[in-house]
């Protein structure tokens, strides 16, 4: 019998088969039909604004907002009995990639969504969700998350912003400076993170009208221009005691696990913001001529369109796969904050590889538009300014490498994953399988159980203090993570054929990415020596990766689009 | 008051048709389908004459299982029910009137509302031919439509501008290009639109024949255009056209 997977790092068991994992081919009817009605309106309503909404013009970025609220798409997180519709998570999560095609919009509605909104719905009390998710759900009231200060951003636990009770016990008395607050310009409602007396971590749920609000300037930025962020000024702020956000001193659980959500939106993000960049920069390469030759004849141009689009199969593979075992977690226990928690390792793994990919999605499609992708006439330029904020917030991507094995090992060693077996039981001379994709797969988990294991003996506790050997892992993960994902998905789909070339190019470029990677690590780690018992696994497949990727780049060019996943016929 | 309207599954009009090799009709395989836009636009309008007046709006549709994704979306914009007459194959548009036919006479609606044409063939026949067939009066290309007690006013777009006419319910609208904008169908919606009724039939169950009327024979794609050619000035022009194109 098989069972969905629920569990976190599913791709470090082999023996896990009997499970089958959420793909792209597994969405219901009417999740397409949602997806589809979310991206209408961003092709009819957020498109055709770019530029109004990249001059910031005054009062677009709320209007929007509330006319997605008005279709029902800021409600998706919120449960029927507060004005929301209460479905899964991948459901909402399809919703974030429809949406994500403009930079600013995208950001906009993902702090509202997300870290303005889901503080409430995870930790709020009945009053409070009675309160505020109402008029959340519809846009009628806007939200920010207001957790860094100038002071503090990555060790944003050491917040310097303060809560005192004042003296009739009624009021927090909050002050402090939030900076980089993402909406603050028109936001109604601030979750805001202070420490009562200077100690306790807590989070309050902010009015804007309330006595001593004031909100600074617009700040001047790279990219996401359309999207405001300003610094929150709390100056003698009377917050009623009714509007601190769960118990007074756990705000940092408040803030980690929205993170987690925010970390694994992002990555869905990206799968949105990749599928856009491919959608505008196709048109173009078909029409460019240099040399009598349309671009998308030149085999240089069809390998950078072939390594994004096997990339970015990948990252949806990983991403849908992590909110279907979050929507199973969910369903089993009926928590849906501590399914999130349990799969935060892919949720970071998520950030850091969406981030990067639609990075180089941006910089390679503004390559292929040449002199005139560096011209702010055509959309890629502000495309490849808006997309590097991903690297950035949600915790930056050195901070989510660190945590992949960071926390992979902590649960390790409280005995909630039975990892140690599997350190042990790894060995490189585990026979490996003829196909790539599943070749591949078993080199990358066979890699990454054998790696982590040893650095975990050689360091120990001092492991934390070894950043660059965190970050090595972490890599390593993610490619074991994204090979399993996509062997996983290709062998549950009905017709193969559309997988393939997308698998094998992924599993031969991941590979060769892996090897330079692993191989490195495995000498810092354990020198010669290592890296020579690790040789079998460290070999690349024994194919051409030119043609794997030409096979991609001709489906795609016949096709004219990617041809899998969400916004597709099924 | 209860209004029937019809939608059709087409093509979606960004997807450019291809020719099947044999002739025989254009690939559909992996093709998007939609509502047909004048059908949406008739939907709204339905939508909007029960906001107004109350009632109930019934979707209609012809065609295959997969036609219940276009019934839902109609449901998801706010229609009440769905029906779906299941057929196999072109359906002309003589043998979608009777059908059509066949359902107003179990559902007695005071109103039918049709898209003015559907974009992949063109016809624009069958809500006339269902007028005539169930002998009502009928309002073609509207581009508004009022209803006061029994009497619906139409304005039409006509080719030498607007005519407005009227009837006493029950009638046949057409829906024309101006008639509103449709509304997106709301994120709810959509999840309500799973739980309403679609009830299904087959057009024997309706006593009717679809064997249809008109036979297409083969299809081709019209003959690729021939590049233009830039000329250096009006004589040239005037010579290639009097001895080349033989237009002079
Ligand atoms: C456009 C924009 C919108 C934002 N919106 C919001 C918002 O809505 N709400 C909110 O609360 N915040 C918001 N932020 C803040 C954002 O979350 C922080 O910028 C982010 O957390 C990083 O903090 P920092 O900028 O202070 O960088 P720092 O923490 O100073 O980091 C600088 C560099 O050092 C590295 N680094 C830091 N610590 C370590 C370590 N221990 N080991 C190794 N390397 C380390 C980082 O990775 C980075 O490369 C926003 C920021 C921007 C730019």
């Amino acid at each position: 019998m098989t069972t969905r997977e629920s569990r976190c790092v599913g791709y470090l068991f082999s023996d896990r088969s009997h499970e089958t994992i959420m793909t792209p081919e597994m969405f219901t009817a009417e999740q397409r039909a949602l997806f589809g009605a979310v991206a209408a309106f961003t092709e009819k309503e957020v498109v055709p604004r770019r530029k109004e909404i990249e001059a910031k013009t005054p009062g677009l970025m709320a209007a929007l907002l509330k006319k997605a609220g008005g279709i029902g798409a800021l409600g998706l997180d919120i449960a029927d009995e507060h004005g929301g519709s209460g479905t899964d998570k991948t459901t909402s999560m399809l919703m974030a990639e429809s949406i994500s095609r403009e930079g600013g919009f995208a950001v906009s509605f993902g702090a509202h969504t997300g870290i303005g909104t889901l503080p409430i719905v995870f930790f709020g009390t009945d009053e409070q969700k009675q309160r505020y998710l109402p008029a959340l759900a519809t846009g009628e009231k806007l939200a920010a998350y207001a957790l860094t200060e100038a002071g503090s951003g990555s060790d944003a636990l050491a917040a310097r912003a303060t809560a005192t009770l004042s003296a009739d016990g009624k009021h927090w008395i909050l002050n402090g400076q939030k900076q980089w607050i993402t909406n603050a310009g028109f936001a109604d409602v601030f979750i805001v993170f202070a420490k009562i007396d200077g100690t306790q971590f807590t989070g309050f749920i902010v009015e804007r009208g309330m006595p001593g609000v004031s909100i600074g300037p617009e700040e001047h930025k790279l990219g996401i221009r359309g999207s405001s962020t300003c610094t929150l000024i709390l100056e003698n702020v009377p917050v009623p005691v009714q509007n601190v956000l769960g118990e007074p001193g756990r705000g940092h659980r408040i803030a980690f696990n929205v993170l987690n959500v925010g970390r694994l939106k992002l990555g869905v993000f990206a799968v949105g913001g990749v599928k856009s960049i491919l959608r505008e920069t196709l048109p173009y390469a078909r029409e460019r001529r240099q040399f009598g030759k349309a671009l998308i004849e030149f085999p240089l141009i069809r390998e950078k369109f072939a390594t994004l689009l096997a990339d970015l199969y990948a990252l949806e593979s990983m991403g849908y796969r992590a909110t279907g075992a979050i929507d199973a977690y969910t369903a089993e226990t009926g928590k849906g904050m501590e399914a999130l928690e349990e799969l935060n390792i892919e949720s970071s793994i998520l950030k850091v590889f969406g981030s990067e990919l639609l990075g180089r999605a941006a910089d390679e499609a503004l390559q292929i538009l040449g002199g005139y992708g560096y011209m702010e006439d055509y959309p890629l330029a502000k495309v490849y300014r808006d997309v590097r904020i991903n690297r950035i917030f949600e915790g930056t991507n050195e901070i989510n490498r660190m945590l992949v094995p960071g926390v992979l090992l902590k649960r390790a060693m409280k005995g909630q994953l039975p990892l140690m077996d599997a350190f042990q039981a790894a060995s490189a001379s585990v026979s490996l399988p003829e196909d790539v994709v599943d070749r591949a797969t078993v080199q990358a988990r066979t890699l990454a159980l054998i790696l982590t294991g040893r650095a975990a003996m050689q360091f120990m506790q001092g492991l934390e203090e070894e950043q660059e050997a965190l970050a090595a892992l972490a890599d390593i993960h993610q490619a074991a993570f994204g090979l399993d994902s996509v062997r996983r998905r290709l062998v549950q789909a009905d017709n193969q054929a559309l997988h393939l070339p997308l698998a094998r190019a992924y599993a031969i470029q991941e590979m060769d990415r892996l090897i330079a990677r692993a191989g490195r690590f495995a000498l810092d780690l354990g020198g010669a020596e290592l890296h020579a018992e690790l040789a079998p696994l460290l070999a690349p497949l024994p194919v051409s990766r030119t043609a794997a990727l030409r096979e991609v780049a001709t489906r795609y060019v016949e096709r004219g689009q990617y041809w899998l996943g969400a916004g597709t016929v099924a | 008051m209860k209004i029937l309207v019809t939608v059709k599954r087409v093509m979606d009009y960004n997807v450019k048709p291809k020719v099947k090799p044999d002739g025989s009709g254009v690939v559909t395989d992996g093709v998007n389908m939609i509502v047909n836009p004048f059908d949406e636009i008739a939907v709204e309008e339905s939508l909007k004459l029960k906001e107004k007046n109350g009632g109930e709006v019934v979707v209609l549709s012809i065609g295959t299982k997969d036609t219940t994704t276009q019934i839902r979306a109609a449901l998801a914009m706010g229609a009440d029910r769905g029906i779906l007459v299941l057929a196999d194959g072109s359906v002309d548009p003589d043998a979608a009137a009777r059908l059509i036919k066949a359902v107003y006479e179990q559902e007695k609606p005071d109103l039918v509302v049709l898209g003015k044409q559907a974009i992949d063939d063109d016809s624009s026949q069958a809500g006339q031919l269902l007028a005539e067939y169930l002998g009502l009066p009928q309002a073609t290309f509207a581009s508004k439509v009022d209803v006061a007690g029994k009497t619906v006013t139409v304005t039409r777009e006509v080719d030498g501008g607007l005519e407005t006419i009227s009837f006493d319910m029950p009638g046949v609208v057409t829906a024309d290009l101006r008639l509103n904008t449709p509304r997106y169908a709301s994120l709810p919606g959509i999840m309500k639109a799973k739980k309403k009724e679609v009830k299904e039939f087959t057009p024997a169950a309706l006593g009717v024949d679809i064997a249809p009327k008109v036979k297409v024979l083969k299809l081709e794609e019209p003959k690729a255009r021939q590049a233009g050619q830039k000329v250096p000035d009006v004589a040239t022009l005037v010579g290639k056209l009097r001895n080349e194109a033989k237009a002079l």
